[in-house]
């Protein structure tokens, strides 16, 4: 930052100086935004307001510079790097993919510092201003120029006198300059009329009534979508709301002071641990494979299965989807096709593109496809035999070299595994769903699972765009494991007479994205029941909880969740309001128990979320998870564990773990072995030094 | 016998920054010892010694001006008619005749047809339409050779036709829809409920495009993209487009154009007797152009870009036996051809950097051995990046897998009469008018070899090389 002020002088100073434009030495990054790492030093609000002041008045000598400065922008434009470019007089973007403009700040529970929360809503119209700040999200350079966030685009270069990205690199620059040429000599007018809409928009903002309808509007929609866990988005909405009513002052203080306040928040560090955790499993901690995959086999064309299929056919490989029927098939085609229809219609890739993506994608009935196969993912019925079949004739058709992955969600990959004439070529790959929305994939590997293997099975799932986590073989592996630990005392909550819109409201009040009623709707409670019983047996009295004969009575009346539009909810087509399934609550009602302790509503979400979190440290205990941050991605990413915590671990660390235990140790009096904390968390609890995080 | 061409672009390319040193004095003074020094042969691969008797055009006409009133094929007939006329060949021994079109008028959508049908073509000579973008009578010309070549046929008629001043423009998807619905009701209420779901937007006209179908990009956008990639300039462009104007003027002017045939438009009592594309402006007038592509900051200006054009092409192919028999006297030697393709988004333009060498190395020759250099000039800013990538190393090796670059052509043997940029293009007529100058420039300005190369929509293009006929005359 020194070193630009010392430009700026420069500039300033410098009578033969007419112009400037600001562009990166790299083609794929203009500014990716400020450092994380020196916010994290911060101790103090003042401190951090201090940095955001700094920043703020470094771009105010930008702005203020009496010769024109240009932003030419091509690649990632993010955060203090749009903040750095609103400052200038002029910008222009590249219009190719990677070029992409955003105020992410709210994601790691900030706000943009730099000016973003004054100079954009001055910009551009309030409204799409205040979609960027709280939502974060990219702009893409077409896009840009039509909100009036650049000036202008120009069109990325092909192959030319030189390679295409250099040569754009430098006619962004040659562009620039002489538009920056062009504004000192008055030849080129910045004209950035706005349509009618935004006149209109514009005056009547100067109304308090319209100020209020517009933020007022803004602000039961953030409460709405976060239930006001996050203290950033309210805060950024507060900045604008003071540059827009009390001038740019006033306005720019109370961003420096927002974000500093901001900065020192537990939400801050907890999204910021989540980002550098989320870069962390982007990353192959076991190195390089031997044999390239090509080919990716998946069995099985369910909803699992062709979403496998969507998001690896979508980032290059070829993909055989093979099923056992026609009909079966067919579905599974059809929802990749209607995937990629749905991205066509965002413009997110043309027509053609998703012709020639489809093109590698490979539907059969036949076995015969699976010798080109370099990794064969089955998504067949959850059924041991049946994948004990699956296995043997798999193996009977592919090469040496290819993988088996099972895409299970709880029985053991080295029960599977037995089946198989080389398991050290077996390996678990559990996705989650909707494939190609939820970003983790938790591979499972077992004692005999190569180095190779794993490392093969990792690259395949960094490549299909998730983040991966990687855990030893164990009843329910990680995520299963500590689900199934919460469920089991959603559903004694259930018993108690808690109705499941309120167990809803509980969970969504902590944090969780998706009620812990409606997660077992969508999860189906067959598989719910499934897997309670066999974790049940597995771990014993400690996964008690509800009853496990109340979730058989209920998938034996035919409530299997939303998949058979009937569950703790009923699903009616075309309907979102859904109702109590006032059957279901009547079976509830049969196993009724009595509370026992404390029914504060507190205490009803800490019985839930302190058995998940033991579980999750029983996890790394046990050496199933490999690392805390691991964990915390996994519950994260997986399940939806509160995102501002940073995760179980992260929440441990935070919470306390003595406090936990302490409260464990009161709901045991009542419960029993459930609430019974592990060794490791013991340890934690008894030494305060002790963190999982340092 | 042709010195008097050179001292017409003697003065012409006085601001253009390609290499024109030495023009004139090489090419066409005296010839004769240098010619009997690299005298080469080319091998004929069909068997039969494909020639080219001879060529016709209708006057090439901006879209919109004297044609706008006709069919397209009228403009066909005319230029079949022409052919018939000026070589004297009887109709009867036509044996099939190969037409290209790009833009399909959608009642003659197999053109050839309609248009031997309505020249008098006996109605016992088949005809098809071949469809190839800019190339499309260059495919029509290498489909008669390759019918002659395998034996099915001795004379061949290949040309192409388009007509820009009308175009099918259609109504929009669900309007087709609603039209075909509606044929099939029956009854009153039934076609009154159909006409109660037409919306507003029913009524958006489809126009055609051209842009390309795969990348939904316009040429004229991605000629500029190409323009950039090569740091072609502006005033590259408009020197090279200046250039084009003022050697076509000086063709017409000097009576070389003589491939025209003089076209009577029906209820006008003037004749159309030639181009009307070709038209010389100032440098000022030039530059004073805004771009119209890539705004504000692009380089392709509606004067150095070809423009839309109406006009028909025709030629006469045969094996060399059968001319003899029928006592014509042929103007050149087709020998060989290539196909090229690549990348439609980024390198659409750049055909005839890809063609040359290949074709030049089917037939054994090299740059320095063509005399005559006719290329399609869609932009003239997509030539200028072709010579460059033509000049280029590292083009040469990287993108094309070559050892080499194939070399810069001689700017002085380089569409001496003008180029589509100034006569005009009439997307599949470009083609037959480039075999045809080639055969006369290489009469005129007394070389042997001459190589057409175009570009074309979807990333294709287009090397030929033709060969003087000995004694051949204009």
């Amino acid at each position: 930052m020194s070193e630009v002020q010392g430009v700026l002088q420069k500039i300033e100073n410098d009578p033969s100086v007419q112009a400037a434009v600001l562009i990166s030495g790299k083609p794929g990054c203009f500014i990716a935004g400020a450092d994380i790492k020196m916010l994290e030093k911060c101790k103090t609000v003042e401190e951090a307001t201090t940095i955001s002041k700094n920043g703020q008045r470094i771009l105010a000598q930008v702005e203020n510079s009496k010769k024109p400065v240009v932003a030419a922008i091509m690649g990632s434009c993010l955060g203090g790097g749009l903040e750095v470019a609103l400052a200038c007089h002029y910008r222009i973007a590249v219009k190719d993919k990677k070029t992409a403009l955003a105020v992410p700040e709210v994601m790691l529970g900030l706000l943009p510092g730099g000016g973003g929360t004054q100079r954009l809503p001055n910009l551009i119209s309030l409204p799409k201003a205040m979609d960027m700040a709280l939502t974060g999200r990219n702009i893409r350079a077409d896009a840009a120029k039509k909100l009036g966030l650049v000036d202008r685009t120009i069109e990325p270069l092909g192959v030319g006198i030189k390679d295409g990205n250099e040569r754009t690199m430098e006619y962004l620059e040659e562009v620039a300059v002489n538009a920056a040429r062009q504004l000192a000599t008055g030849e080129l007018k910045i004209n950035r009329e706005k349509g009618l809409v935004d006149k209109v928009l514009k005056f009547a903002l100067n109304y308090e009534f319209v100020r209020n309808q517009i933020f007022g509007k803004a602000k039961q929609a953030i409460m709405k979508q976060t239930g006001g866990l996050y203290p950033a988005p309210l805060k950024i909405l507060e900045c604008i709301r003071t540059g827009v009513e009390k001038g740019p002052v006033a306005g720019y203080d109370a961003e420096s002071r927002g974000f500093g306040e901001l900065a020192v928040t537990p939400e801050c560090k907890g999204l910021i641990s989540l980002f550098y955790g989320q870069t962390e499993c982007k990353k192959n901690r076991f190195g390089a494979h031997q044999h390239p995959i090509k080919t990716v086999a998946v069995l099985g064309a369910g909803l699992m299965g062709a979403g496998i299929a969507h998001v690896s056919v979508d980032k290059g490989y070829h993909v055989i989807l093979k099923d056992t029927s026609q009909a079966g098939l067919g579905r599974g085609q059809s929802q990749i096709q209607s995937g990629f229809d749905r991205m066509v219609k965002r413009r997110r890739i043309s027509a053609f593109d998703r012709d020639v993506i489809l093109n590698n994608l490979e539907p059969t009935l036949s076995y015969d496809g699976l010798r080109k196969a370099d990794i064969v993912i089955e998504a067949v019925f959850e059924d041991i035999n049946l994948k004990h079949k699956v296995i043997k004739e798999v193996e009977q058709y592919i090469p040496e070299h290819c993988i088996f992955a099972s895409n299970t969600s709880a029985l053991p990959i080295t029960d599977i595994a037995k089946a198989s004439k080389r398991p050290e070529k077996v390996i678990g790959m559990h996705y989650f769903s909707p494939v190609d929305k939820m970003q983790l994939l938790e591979i499972i590997t077992t004692d005999k699972t190569s180095k190779d293997t794993t490392a093969a099975a990792v690259a395949c799932g960094l490549k299909q765009g998730k983040v991966v986590i990687t855990v030893k073989d164990g009843p329910g592996f990680y995520t299963t494991r500590i689900l199934a630990a919460m469920l089991a005392e959603a559903i004694r909550l259930l018993q108690e007479g808690v109705d499941p819109k309120t167990l809803d409201t509980l969970t969504k009040k902590y944090g969780f994205p998706v009620g812990g009623a409606t997660l077992s709707d969508e999860v189906g409670l067959d598989v719910a029941a499934h897997i309670a019983d066999y974790l049940g047996k597995t771990f014993g009295e400690r996964f008690g909880g509800g009853d496990p004969n109340m979730l058989k009575d209920m998938v034996s009346n035919g409530f299997l969740g939303r998949k058979s539009g009937k569950g703790c909810f009923i699903y009616e087509k075309n309907s979102k309001s859904r109702e109590i399934n006032t059957d279901a609550v009547a079976i509830m009602q049969k196993y009724k128990q009595e509370p026992r302790g404390s029914t504060a509503p507190e205490d009803q979400q800490l019985r839930m979320v302190s058995r998940f979190v033991n579980e999750a440290v029983m996890c790394l205990q046990e050496g199933i998870l490999a690392s805390p941050l691991e964990g915390d991605i996994g519950a994260v990413f997986g399940l939806g564990f509160p995102p501002f915590t940073g995760g179980p671990f992260r929440f441990v660390d935070r919470f306390g773990a003595d406090k936990l235990v302490a409260k464990m140790e009161e709901y045991k009096q009542h419960y029993g072995v459930a609430f019974d904390a592990c060794q490791l968390l013991k340890d934690h609890a008894k030494d305060s030094s002790k963190k999982f995080y340092k | 016998m042709a010195s008097f061409a050179a001292r017409g672009f003697l003065k012409v390319p006085a601001g253009i920054k390609l290499p024109l040193s030495n023009h004139g004095a090489r090419c066409i003074a005296t010839t004769a010892p240098q010619l009997a020094q690299t005298k080469k042969t080319v091998q004929d691969k069909t068997g039969k010694n494909v020639v080219l008797v001879d060529a016709v055009r209708t006057p090439f006409l901006l879209s919109g001006t004297s044609y706008s009133k006709l069919m397209p094929h009228d403009l066909a007939r005319a230029s079949l008619l022409g052919l018939l006329r000026k070589t004297g060949i009887p109709k009867e021994e036509i044996d099939y005749v190969i037409y290209g079109t790009v833009i399909q008028e959608v009642k003659t959508s197999n053109i050839a047809r309609e248009a031997c049908l309505s020249a008098g073509f006996s109605d016992k000579t088949p005809a098809h339409t071949v469809t190839m973008a800019c190339i499309s009578s260059n495919q029509a010309i290498t489909t008669g050779i390759g019918m002659i070549a395998a034996g099915a046929y001795d004379v061949i008629v290949a040309g192409g036709v388009e007509f820009m001043s009308d175009v099918p423009i259609r109504h929009s998807r669900k309007m087709r829809s609603l039209l075909l619905r509606a044929n099939k009701a029956k009854t009153m209420g039934q076609r009154l409920s159909l006409l109660s779901t037409i919306r507003p937007d029913f009524f958006a006209p489809e126009l055609p495009a051209v842009a390309e179908f795969s990348t939904n990009e316009t040429m004229g956008h991605s000629a500029d993209r190409l323009a950039a990639a090569f740091k072609v300039s502006r005033q590259e462009q408009d020197d090279y487009a200046m250039r084009s104007h003022q050697l076509a003027h000086r063709a017409q002017e000097n009576g070389h154009l003589t491939d025209i045939v003089p076209f009577q438009v029906p209820g006008v009592a003037e004749t159309v007797t030639k181009d009307n594309g070709i038209r010389i402006s100032t440098p000022q007038q030039m530059a004073k152009l805004k771009p119209a592509f890539v705004k504000p900051h692009g380089t392709i200006t509606a004067a150095n870009a070809s423009f839309l054009t109406d006009g028909a092409s025709a030629c006469l192919l045969m094996t060399e036996a059968k001319a003899k028999a029928l006592g014509l006297k042929p103007k050149a030697y087709l020998r060989d051809f290539v196909y090229v393709s690549q990348d439609p988004k980024d390198q659409l333009l750049l055909g005839p950097t890809y063609a040359t060498p290949k074709v030049l190395e089917k037939a054994g020759l090299t740059v320095k051995d063509i005399d005559v250099w006719e290329v399609h000039e869609a932009f003239a800013g997509q030539i200028c990046a072709n010579l460059k990538a033509m000049d280029s190393d590292w083009f040469a090796t990287t993108q094309m897998g070559r050892k080499e670059k194939v070399g810069m052509p001689d700017i002085n043997k380089w569409n001496l009469w003008g180029g589509s940029l100034s006569i005009g293009h009439p997307f599949a007529a470009t083609g037959v008018r480039l075999a045809i100058h080639t055969a006369h420039r290489l009469i005129k300005e007394d070389g042997q070899f001459g190589l057409v190369t175009a570009c074309a929509a979807g990333g294709q293009g287009v090397g030929m090389i033709i060969e003087r006929y000995p004694g051949a005359t204009v």
